[in-house]
């Protein structure tokens, strides 16, 4: 088994030919400014440094190599062409501070992402620069802040947030400064529509809401949220985790939002690389079109030119140095290109197929649904807390026991409120055949629940690793490599 | 079951009380360090501050958790157990004794209205299970 | 359909499963006045060749000019094995390591990376990543706040020595909270060194401290530090990670070192791809670890006592504390941080510095070739690490301009920013250009500025 890579290293071993050449020990830096010692980097050779990242990798499980039924996560197929094309020469080599006339290739993507953002939410304004999920969040709420402040709105205090929202939705309010207000959510996943109304008043800047819901269903409420909200003033914001499961069909715009952000690397299907990239473009209604975060792409007769913040003097300003996450939005441009008018409209489709029949398959397998009286979105909830008390076998446990067959586990105990829960999103991308190979897993391992428990209670057995301490990692906390304390190898 | 001390004083938010001549000792209930699991971290307060009842004054942690401990009578802090920040599973393994988290002069006398008594408490634990 | 597998059967034999009769059925809970989306607007599909064609004639638009440009974000050699191996669908395809069992891979690799980070700066831990050079500097910021919780209000000083894209973007983010001042400190004219002389006031939060700055200029970053500690403040170093190679990393800063290190990780293997996606980095002093945003990894065991790796000290994080977590943020950026990792393995501590080294002494030979052209000032008399700025006679954008028509991208004209720097170029020059690409600049400048000014500059 492998070692960390700093147990292989050798002192004075290196990737030679990777070594610039003709250099010598000149330079113009006093003494007092230099590097005494040697930084702790590995000394190996280029084929070490292949072949143990190339064996680690082989440690994961992946869209690639799994199906991976992570609920929230759209975790669907990444195109390898939109991979391949974001390398080449002239986009990779393209410094950011070009200048406009030498960058109308890139800009050209951006620009015409923008409109089709535009189309598909429903908005009028679109900024692509935040770099994941909440930094679209952040960009959403900081303009929320901005259209109040600048109407000297300045009482309003408040964000209201459902309990089921995700935890960047409460975050982002207090990183703003607001006040979190949750609100309950019904029996049937809805939002409590009475304690909406209790709740909201001359302190609501805003509400919070993904739609469907993290509950895996559509709150068919959203009109009467969307008048309750703007009769006092406050604005609604969507966040774009589950766009997949509306995408072409159902737009945030039409629903009543003022603003949301969008998931590239979910909807869009850019590579979520072991916890991103990701990409957060947001989008608004006309009356936060001018607080919306630069740079943004523009259009004029002679070509295309960057907007900044002398063009757009009410903008919450710059998210990053440069233009977010650049490459990431070349990639989310061209897989809206492939998929053009006609596949678009498919994704909500059969992303919503999907998920209903997955959650058909189990429900008659003996499963209990967390909302059996609805349909599902993209995704679904199944709650095992009858397992738990009659088998003594948790969600954990079932999620754990699925590695062992080869399957990545869906998402475990989110939303807070259902207990013992698995939030399961097979994506469009899945074919029936994998659908039905998973229902057959989750049986097996039902039968193995009652039959042979300990395989449950001590899964995964057939990974790299058993089940980790992180009591352990937690208490005694390592997290750098000491050379005076070599690992097991 | 769940161990609640009869002699032992409550909070709703199920921190435990008791008055040892003029300061009080408080820490987290048996219930309450089960719930969260193994405890990994603890954040005292420092001594000489004062708090209101019901303000934050501590928090401690598990690898999936982490819990607020309000102060359950308005008082300020004479001492806490700094034996917690090297061995926070103490608090798991003895909640009513080594791991108490701090001691506190209250700034009035007659509080014990303010708090359940282990009956209560008991009552408000098996409400919570459904 | 694009990526969407079901054949006619499939579907046909779903939807049956489910009882329902056709696919309009699965949305009947949704109001029908909202199943409006029009998207006759949108082109049609293209196939993986015809997009090809259409990314070829764009990326053409991108023209390959040799590339004189710094400010943040620099051309470096990278080793064709780190692409290929961080583009496996292993890594390219898996998402946050939730499943720790599952994600050996990539939690021992951000283990790995920490550890590299945490060298690099001299400092006791790393984070696993945050987005880019720019918002791990607004984070660090927020993190000396939240260390120095008994205050009411927090004073930031943040020298314009620091990029200036950079401190909009800290504007931007730590602006939000309203009890944080940030309090700009200039330089000297003559050094293009962070000056102190005008500071006033005892108590400060945190000393932003560059090393290099914007100018390419080495700052004496030991004064600094010593400086902000005597305030009992923090001290957050900016810094160029793979100048640190060759330079006094941030932990060893002054008597004490500096207490947080921050800064761009795409020197370290990253293309410049237009501006992104890059990565931020962020380390620290152990006692301040609790206050980190973002993820960190931790080595464990298994059941068996193996040696395994897990995210930890996950409570901090949003999705346990919510309103109360230190930061909103969620993913990381670790697509880029598994390609500087394996750059940083292949290139080695000796790589790194040689690639420091050899960019530094380009820039130096650009320096002594400018030196003699008349007509072109070096303004800074200060040491400098790879890049330095010059003051022209002629208006910059337009001398900008004609290089171009040279296939010459000539750097970053500093006057929107600085406008005491009227006419000055920041130019940069890496391990990537040859003797004879920096004798082709110092010929062509000669040339354009030797020229009578053809047009009035706008600016």
């Amino acid at each position: 088994m492998s070692g960390t890579i700093f147990d292989i290293s050798k002192s004075g071993r290196s990737a030679k030919a990777q070594m610039p050449k003709g250099v010598n020990e000149k330079h113009n830096i006093p003494k007092n400014y230099l590097r005494k010692d040697k930084p702790l980097l590995p000394e190996v050779s280029e084929l070490q440094v292949v072949r143990h990242y190339t064996n680690l990798s082989r440690k994961n499980f992946s869209i690639d190599t799994q199906f991976y039924p992570l609920g929230s996560c759209t975790m669907k197929y990444n195109p390898r062409g939109v991979h391949r094309l974001a390398f080449l020469e002239g986009f990779l080599n393209h410094h950011p501070l070009s200048l406009d006339e030498n960058s109308q290739g890139f800009m050209a993507c951006a620009y015409e992402l923008q409109e089709i953002l535009k189309v598909v939410t429903g908005m009028r304004g679109v900024s692509l620069t935040p770099m994941a999920g909440a930094q679209g969040e952040f960009a959403g709420v900081a303009m929320i802040r901005a259209y109040h402040e600048l109407r000297g709105d300045t009482l309003r205090d408040e964000i209201i947030v459902p309990d089921a929202a995700h935890g960047t939705n409460p975050a982002t309010a207090a990183q703003c400064g607001y006040k979190v207000i949750e609100i309950p959510t019904g029996p049937d996943g809805n939002v409590d529509i009475e304690a909406l109304r209790k709740i909201a008043g001359p302190k609501t800047a805003g509400i919070m809401l993904t739609n469907p819901s993290t509950l895996g269903v559509f709150d068919q409420n959203i009109q009467e949220i969307a008048k309750t909200i703007h009769s006092v003033g406050g604005l609604l914001y969507y966040d774009g985790a589950n766009l997949n499961a509306i995408l072409g069909k159902v737009r945030p715009g039409d629903m009543g939002f003022d603003v949301m952000h969008i998931n590239l690397h979910k909807t869009f299907a850019t590579p979520h690389g072991g916890g991103g990239p990701g990409g957060g473009p947001v989008a608004v209604s006309e009356r936060l079109v001018p607080f919306l975060p630069t740079p943004i792409v523009g259009k004029t007769e002679t070509g295309f030119r960057w907007l900044t913040k002398e063009q757009c003097p009410q903008s919450i300003g710059r998210l990053s140095a440069f233009m977010g996450n650049a490459g990431i939005i070349l990639r989310a441009y061209m897989y809206a290109r492939l998929l053009g008018q006609e596949g678009m409209i498919r994704i909500a489709e059969y992303a919503t197929l999907n998920a209903n029949y997955l959650l058909t398959k189990l429900r008659k397998a003996g499963f209990t649904p967390a909302y059996p009286k609805r349909l599902a979105s993209h995704e679904f909830i199944i709650t095992l807390k009858n397992e738990a008390r009659d088998l003594h076998i948790n969600a954990l446990d079932v999620a754990k026991r699925l590695l062992d067959y080869g399957f990545h586990a869906p998402t475990m105990y989110f939303p807070l409120l259902v207990p013992e829960c698995l939030l399961i999103e097979p994506t469009e991308t899945e074919s029936k055949e994998v659908l039905d190979a998973f229902a057959d897993t989750m049986i097996k391992i039902l039968e193995e629940a009652k039959t042979n428990p300990e395989l449950l209670k001590n899964a995964p057995h057939h990974l790299p690793v058993r089940r980790l301490d992180e009591v352990k990692a937690a208490r005694e906390l390592d997290l750098v490599y000491n050379p005076q304390l070599p690992s097991d190898v | 079951m769940t161990n609640i001390p009869k002699k032992l004083f409550y909070s709703a938010t199920h921190e435990w009380v008791r008055k040892d001549e003029d300061v009080l000792t408080i820490g987290i209930t048996d219930h309450a360090q089960t719930m969260l699991g193994d405890l990994v971290y603890v954040e005292l307060p420092e001594p000489e501050t004062g708090f209101e009842t019901g303000q934050e004054c501590a928090v401690i942690e598990s690898v999936k958790a982490a819990a607020d401990i309000y102060c359950p009578i308005s008082g300020e802090i004479v001492e806490v157990n700094e034996e917690l920040l090297q061995n926070p599973q103490v608090i798991n393994q003895d909640p009513y004794g080594k791991g108490w988290l701090f001691r506190l002069r209250p700034f009035e006398n007659d509080f014990t209205n303010k708090l359940l008594n282990a009956d209560q408490y008991t009552k408000q634990v098996a409400s919570e299970a459904h | 359909m694009p990526f969407i597998p079901h054949t006619k059967e499939d579907t046909k034999a779903m939807l049956e499963t489910i009882g329902v009769s056709s696919m309009a059925d699965l949305f009947k809970e949704i109001p029908s006045a909202l199943q409006t989306a029009n998207l006759s607007n949108l082109a049609p599909q293209l196939n993986e060749s015809e997009l090809s064609r259409l990314m070829h004639e764009r990326a053409n638009l991108d023209n390959h000019l040799t590339c004189f440009i710094g400010a943040g974000a620099y051309q470096h050699h990278i080793p064709a094995a780190v692409w290929e191996v961080t583009s496996r669908g292993e890594f390219l395809t898996a998402y946050t390591p939730y499943q720790a069992e599952a994600s050996q891979g990539t939690l021992q690799l951000l283990y790995e990376f920490q550890t590299m980070m945490a060298g690099l700066m001299a400092l006791d831990v790393s984070n696993a990543s945050l987005y880019d050079g720019a918002s791990a500097l607004a984070e660090a910021i927020l993190m000396a706040a939240r260390h120095e919780r008994k205050a009411e209000t927090h004073k930031v000083l943040l020298p314009r020595t620091i990029h200036p894209l950079y401190r909009e973007v800290v504007k931007a983010i730590v602006g939000q909270h309203d009890h944080i001042e940030l309090i700009e400190i200039d330089f000297d004219l003559k050094t293009g060194q962070t000056t102190l002389e005008k500071i006033s006031g005892d108590r400060f939060t945190a000393l932003v401290i560059p090393q290099p700055n914007f100018f390419g200029v080495l700052e004496d970053t030991d004064e600094l530090t010593d400086w902000i500690h005597k305030k009992n403040g923090l001290a957050i170093a900016v810094v160029n990670p793979l100048a640190m190679s060759l330079l006094k990393p941030p932990g060893l800063w002054g008597e004490k070192g500096a207490d947080i290190a921050c800064g761009e990780g795409q020197p370290l293997g990253i293309p410049l791809a237009a501006g992104g996606p890059y990565y931020g980095f962020l380390c620290c002093r152990q006692d301040l670890v609790r206050q980190m945003p973002g993820r960190i990894v931790g080595r464990t065991v298994d059941a068996e006592g193996k040696q395994g790796f897990v995210l930890t000290l996950q409570a901090r994080e949003q999705h346990i504390r919510r309103a109360k977590a230190n930061s909103n943020i969620c993913t990381n950026q670790g697509l880029l941080v598994t390609a500087s990792t394996i750059y940083m393995s292949l290139m080695g501590p000796e790589g790194l510095r040689l690639t420091a080294l050899a960019s530094h002494q380009n820039t130096v030979f650009l320096q002594e070739k400018l030196s003699k052209l008349s007509g072109v000032n070096i303004i800074f008399n200060s040491p400098l690490f790879h890049e330095l700025v010059i003051k022209i006679k002629q208006p910059v954008d337009e001398v900008i301009q004609k290089l171009a028509k040279f296939k010459i991208q000539a750097g970053f004209a500093l006057q929107k920013y600085y406008p005491e720097l009227g006419n000055c170029l920041l130019i940069c020059v890496t391990e990537t250009k040859t003797k004879e690409d920096i004798e082709f600049f110092t010929k062509k400048l000669k040339e354009v500025i030797d020229q009578p000014v053809t047009t009035r500059a706008e600016t």
